[in-house]
């Protein structure tokens, strides 16, 4: 099987094409990040001409940061963990057990990801909203309200991806377990769970990511005290001035994390998917 | 969405034969608090646990995948399904700003809030359907664009070749990127007067004679495209990469072997083997598109230009700015009702499709 000789000048060409589209936003976060306020509102250049770390120091003082930034590592973790434990009991049963209902489950639990945010964001809001007046509980414009929300939006993705892989563990090792005397908890957590780390890890990101980055409920569910960083960036742009380098530089702060950890575990969220999808 | 596995029942069944130490402690009402025969030697374990330990086995086996499920079930019906109905109950209710606290006593509607959304003739119904057709020319283009990319890419990283996992990383850098950061950069790059599009399109290769505004405006609708495909198109190279890992090498080796050149493989196997995926992958991108609101919020504020008036972004203004939240919920009854048609309609098409091959 030869390639035509073209085909390295078709992949130079086109990698090239989509490399420039997709880098070039990026090396514009890099490059003005590190500009001063002049250079980022007057005419724009490649090459920076002088170069500052002052955003970085600066943007911590324009807007609470290090508060949103506060507010968002606790959402999105605590929504990933607990949007991971649940998932990995749901995936199980539908895995390993027929039981009536359970396609049911599937399939209203996956459809629940084509639903426009906005059909739930009024009502939720109104529940939140009228629950804390009603029981004295603190859900809307709270921490715990973003976290209830936003674990569910990853969860129906985990539960799917999660169930592919538990699909893909021979059920001979856990029959294996139980002979040996474990329940079916005991199979999963002795069994399952250490086979399917790569899988459970790659959700925890997938979930971890979604929480991070969500805009709409954040923007409505959160006030001062609770903003995340979803929101809070947009504190850059104040009347008179845009602060453009600090904006790119808490950007690219904000990103680093998430961009990070996706870098490192793409490969598991590959194979997850694959394993999810195939079927 | 997992069909075809083998059904594990012989997983549970053992439970009747193992020591009572290991038993979960849920679901099982009062079984091994049972006095074993006082006085005189337990009985052997085998045995009791047959006679008092068999029916709460039985319902232990039924109601565990229940247990299992019921925190996910909980979770949904909180935020998804009940949040659903109640949305529906209020598109039927003239539901404004002075019942918000108390919206029980909101007065019933009928169906006024879904006739004023579809009465084209006037103000609501009319900026309703531009809007819905602004989306929907959106999501075609973008879901077009970022499948085209998405398949380019993949298949020109087929083989080996220098560079290749980096450039794989950093292609998927926008799609690990949080949507603000990635969007908010956009912004910066489309300002009229200190933007890179402009200093590139203007000053350096002067296709203008003067700076346009691409942040209002007619250009708008294209900006909101490009974003969306520089973000999306990640995603759909990422799972096509993954299902041309999947195709076996040796029908590449016997289309080959038949003769077939590098157009006529991509063609009869890559393209046909990628069908399954494909069709995930399309309505994924279609329902993402359709209800993305984070985009547009980003990238114009609160306040979308008449021509990228994307539905969600309509939606939310008719719903907050005004507080009327009955209107707003019946606006979006109808978008879910369009997407189930579309979804079932394009499951039905590509399902049958697919069988007839």
């Amino acid at each position: 099987m030869r390639d035509p000789r073209w085909l390295p000048w078709a992949r130079w060409a086109g990698l090239g094409l989509l490399g420039l589209f997709t880098l070039t936003p990026l090396y514009v976060m890099l490059t003005s990040a590190i500009k001063p306020l002049q250079d980022v509102q007057g005419d724009f250049h490649w090459i920076p001409t002088t170069i500052t770390l002052r955003p970085f120091a600066d943007m911590w003082r324009t807007v609470p940061l290090a508060r949103y930034f506060a507010n968002s590592l606790i959402v999105a973790s605590v929504a990933a963990l607990v949007s991971v434990v649940i998932a990995i009991f749901a995936a199980y049963a539908i895995s390993r057990f027929r039981f009536p209902g359970r396609r049911i489950f599937s399939v209203t639990v996956l459809s629940t990801q084509m639903f426009p945010g906005i059909l739930f964001l009024l009502p939720l809001f109104m529940i939140y909203v009228n629950l804390g007046t009603a029981l004295g509980v603190e859900l809307y414009a709270s921490r715990t309200g973003l976290i209830i929300t936003y674990l569910t939006f990853s969860l129906p993705f985990s539960i799917w991806m999660l169930a592919g892989y538990f699909d893909s563990i021979p059920t001979a090792l856990d029959e294996a377990a139980q002979v040996d005397g474990s329940g079916p908890i005991g199979a999963l957590l002795r069994v399952v769970l250490p086979a399917a780390t790569p899988g459970i890890v790659a959700v925890a990101i997938y979930a971890f990511m979604t929480a991070w980055g969500e805009v709409l409920f954040a923007s409505v569910m959160t006030d001062e005290s609770s903003r995340t960083l979803a929101v809070g960036l947009q504190g850059y742009a104040t009347e008179n001035d845009v602060y453009w380098n600090q904006i790119m530089a808490a950007s690219l702060v904000v990103s680093v994390p998430v961009v990070a950890g996706f870098l490192l575990l793409q490969r598991y969220l590959v194979q997850g998917l694959t394993a999810g999808a195939v079927k | 969405m997992n069909p075809a596995v083998p059904a594990p029942d012989s997983t549970t069944v053992p439970a009747t034969s193992r020591p009572a130490t290991s038993r979960p402690a849920t679901s099982r009402p009062g079984a091994g608090r049972r006095p074993a025969s006082p006085g005189g030697p337990p009985p052997p374990v085998g045995r009791r646990r047959g006679i008092a330990g068999r029916v709460p086995a039985r319902l232990r086996r039924v109601a565990l995948p229940y247990l299992l499920i019921l925190p996910a079930v909980l979770l949904e019906l909180l935020v998804h399904l009940v949040p659903m109905l109640i949305g529906i109950g209020m598109s039927f209710l003239k539901l404004t700003q002075f019942f918000l606290r108390n919206w029980s006593a909101a007065p019933f509607a009928g169906l006024d809030n879904y006739s004023v959304a579809v009465d084209f003739d006037g103000a609501v119904g009319r900026s309703l359907l531009h809007s819905f057709l602004v989306t929907v020319a959106f999501t075609v283009l973008t879901v077009g664009l970022s499948w085209l990319f998405g398949i380019c890419g993949a298949v020109l990283m087929q083989g080996s070749f220098r560079g290749r996992a980096v450039l794989r990383a950093l292609f998927l850098v926008p799609y690990a990127l949080p949507v603000y950061a990635g969007v908010i950069t956009w912004s910066f790059l489309l300002q009229r007067d200190s933007g890179l599009v402009n200093h590139v399109l203007v000053d350096q290769l002067h296709l203008f004679g003067e700076r346009p505004f691409w942040l209002i405006g007619s250009n708008s609708f294209v900006s909101i495209i490009v974003v969306c495909v520089w973000r999306s198109w990640p995603f759909a190279f990422l799972v096509l990469m993954a299902g041309l890992q999947n195709i076996p090498a040796d029908l590449y080796e016997a289309a080959a072997i038949d003769g077939a050149g590098w157009g006529r493989r991509l063609r009869a196997v890559t393209l046909p083997m990628l069908r399954p995926i494909n069709q995930v992958l399309v309505l994924v991108l279609f329902l993402w598109t359709f209800n993305d609101f984070n985009t547009p919020y980003v990238l114009f504020g609160k306040s979308a230009p008449h021509e990228a008036d994307l539905i969600s972004i309509h939606i939310y203004q008719s719903s907050f700015v005004t507080w009327n939240f009955g209107s707003g919920s019946a606006m979006s009854v109808l978008l879910l009702l369009f997407l189930l048609l579309v979804t079932a309609v394009y499951l039905v098409a590509t399902s049958r499709r697919r069988s007839d091959a």
